[in-house]
């Protein structure tokens, strides 16, 4: 059984005990979008300033457990200040390393490509360029818990859909 | 004493003995078994009544009311006798004919719903429901209402989680019917639906009962509690998955019309229409839940031989138990929702933690070997009521005693280290 420090590394509890861009910004002039998790819950609003390309400002509001509520602050660090093209980027390499199978997970003298399932064979992911991020990694192998940790990435996905369809 | 005061005493509950038929909670996992409180979700089933089902598909399996072979009488014959037994067991008056059986008690209310509802509702037409619904009760309301433009009303509840009946009789004045739990799967709060049936009644209204919770864990006699239907659902009464059951007056099901269409519910199909059979099978399209339908038969004669107010007597003391020791080792850092005395409420006790999440302390719990839900237990509209998003529950079945209890606090208290 996986333990439950790969579940809560430090800096996801660090996320959770003091979330960074907490809040809402004034709606409008920012774009506002609710998400829920229908199995616990869950409720995240993401609050969207977009200007020339660039999503200039991001607050989050809602509850949720300490995954929901890391990953939505992570993610609200990781995505400030970013020009959209570049959010979605993320928003896809985050969303392809929840959906790496805990087997290809990389392990000691392991490479992790002998493996015959091909749904497996997906797009490699490059979890370096994700820097704080990939400390949800761990959450895959708890899968319940996944849709705790991509909940704030599909509402800003949406909400990016909204202002600024690509 | 018996003897002396000349009544009855319901033996006591012997756990360990209990404990000794479900597999699952005597399993050793790596030194320590199964700390199972989460039987409101779904229970465990004993060996008996997985011996039943076994028995049958290796000895009398066929399909029902329909092989004059021998098999299929005895198949026939065995799956009308679950049906008695489960009637009796809620004191229908008349079992063989009162008994409808589904897949689940949602889809047991659905049927009310799909069939009472769609005769009898009509725009403008008022159902009157309560803050702690579960969707089940809910939902099939709110699809109703959107087809009909009916109008639902709400009984609240007081911060207790009693529903707040003083105005009950203004919100049934014209309403059509009254969807109401006979126990809630949050608060544990006991609903008193002899005096909202008697009020309902006065009005015009019927009224149907959610006994997915009550049934499992209290005698029950559907005369006494005066409700004119009531679901519930195998799984939660150490029965099988997959089976429901919709109790409803004979009088009543006799004037409604079919739910789903196909074979078993007609008696006659011609090019240009069909004659529905009679109840309660015109409520049964296809082949029924069979094997099902003899585990739920088992469950029910297991509940019988232990008692059901030996049941309750032992989940009367086990809920006890839990509420002084969370207070006790707890104090503010824990707030349970609900009655706060044991003998007003079922064995589900919902919880949250002042500094972490019903999720992560489910997920801690995991780890100790204590299973309970978190989440919003399908009860959106009473979790905003009280003003949260989800909760911790921990509920109990004849299985459970005071160790579970206990190794449930140890794990919180580890728990609130771990997030401390």
């Amino acid at each position: 059984m996986a333990g439950l420090e790969d579940l809560y590394r430090e800096i996801i509890l660090d996320h959770y005990r003091s979330p960074r861009n907490r809040g809402e910004l004034p709606s409008p002039p920012a774009h506002r979008v609710e998400g829920f998790n229908p199995l616990c819950g869950d409720e995240i609003v993401v609050s969207l300033q977009v200007e020339d390309g660039v999503l200039s400002d991001i607050k989050i509001g809602g509850s949720g457990c300490s995954i929901s509520q890391s990953s939505a602050s992570l993610m609200s660090a990781a995505v400030k200040g970013k020009p959209v093209d570049e959010v979605r980027e993320l928003i896809g390499t985050f969303k392809a390393m929840m959906s790496i199978h805990e087997a290809t997970l990389p392990r000691d003298g392991d490479g992790g490509d002998d493996h015959e399932d091909p749904s497996l064979d997906a797009a490699p992911v490059d979890v370096g360029s994700l820097g704080e991020l990939a400390a949800l990694q761990g959450v895959v192998k708890f899968p319940v818990r996944i849709k705790c940790a991509t909940l704030s990435w599909n509402t800003l996905a949406q909400g990016l859909d909204e202002v600024a369809p690509a | 004493m018996a003897g002396v005061t000349g009544t009855r005493v319901p033996p006591a509950l012997d756990v360990a003995t209990v404990r000794k038929e479900f597999a699952l909670l005597s399993a050793d996992r790596g030194g320590r078994p199964l700390a199972y409180l989460d039987s409101a979700a779904s229970s465990q089933r004993p060996a008996r009544v997985l011996d039943a089902m076994r028995s049958y598909e290796e000895t009398t399996h066929a399909n029902v009311h329909r092989g004059v072979y021998a098999v299929a009488e005895e198949a026939t014959r065995r799956f009308e006798a679950a049906r008695v037994a489960t009637g009796r067991f809620i004191g229908a008056p008349v079992p063989d004919r009162e008994v409808v059986f589904t897949k689940n008690a949602t889809e047991s209310l659905n049927l009310v719903a799909h069939t009472w509802g769609r005769r009898n509702l009509h725009a403008g037409d008022v159902v009157v429901l309560t803050e702690m619904e579960h969707h089940a009760n809910v939902v099939p309301w709110l699809m109703l209402a959107e087809e009909r433009g009916l109008e639902l009303r709400w009984i609240p509840i007081d911060d207790h989680g009693f529903l707040v009946l003083d105005d009950l009789d203004r919100l049934v004045d014209g309403a059509g019917l009254v969807a109401v739990t006979a126990m809630s799967n949050v608060l544990g709060t006991l609903n008193p639906l002899a005096e909202i049936a008697e009020v309902a009644h006065a009005a015009g209204a019927l009224v149907v009962a959610d006994g997915a919770q009550s049934v499992p864990h209290l005698a029950t006699d559907v005369t006494a509690l005066g409700c004119d239907f009531i679901a519930f659902s195998a799984h939660k009464m150490l029965g099988p998955t997959g089976i429901g059951v919709l109790w409803g007056r004979e009088a009543l099901l006799a004037d409604l019309p079919p739910f789903l269409g196909g074979g078993e519910m007609i008696l006659d199909v011609r090019k240009d229409g069909f004659t529905p059979n009679d109840i309660p099978w015109r409520f049964e399209a296809g082949t029924p839940p069979i094997a099902e339908a003899i585990g739920l038969h088992a469950a029910i004669d297991y509940l019988g031989e232990l008692g059901m107010d030996a049941v309750r007597a032992h989940e009367i003391d086990l809920t006890a138990y839990a509420l002084d020791v969370l207070a006790d080792r707890f104090g503010a850092d824990i707030t349970v929702y609900g009655p706060p005395a044991a003998d007003e409420r079922g064995g589900v006790i919902s919880f949250t933690h002042r500094d972490i999440h019903p999720h992560d302390l489910s997920q801690v719990l995991d780890q100790h070997g204590v299973c309970i839900r978190a989440g919003h237990h399908c009860a959106k509209p009473l979790m905003r009521r009280l003003g949260v998003t989800a909760t911790a529950r921990a509920s109990f079945g004849p299985y459970n005693d005071r160790t579970d209890v206990d190794r449930l606090a140890d794990a919180l208290d580890e728990a609130a280290r771990f997030f401390a």
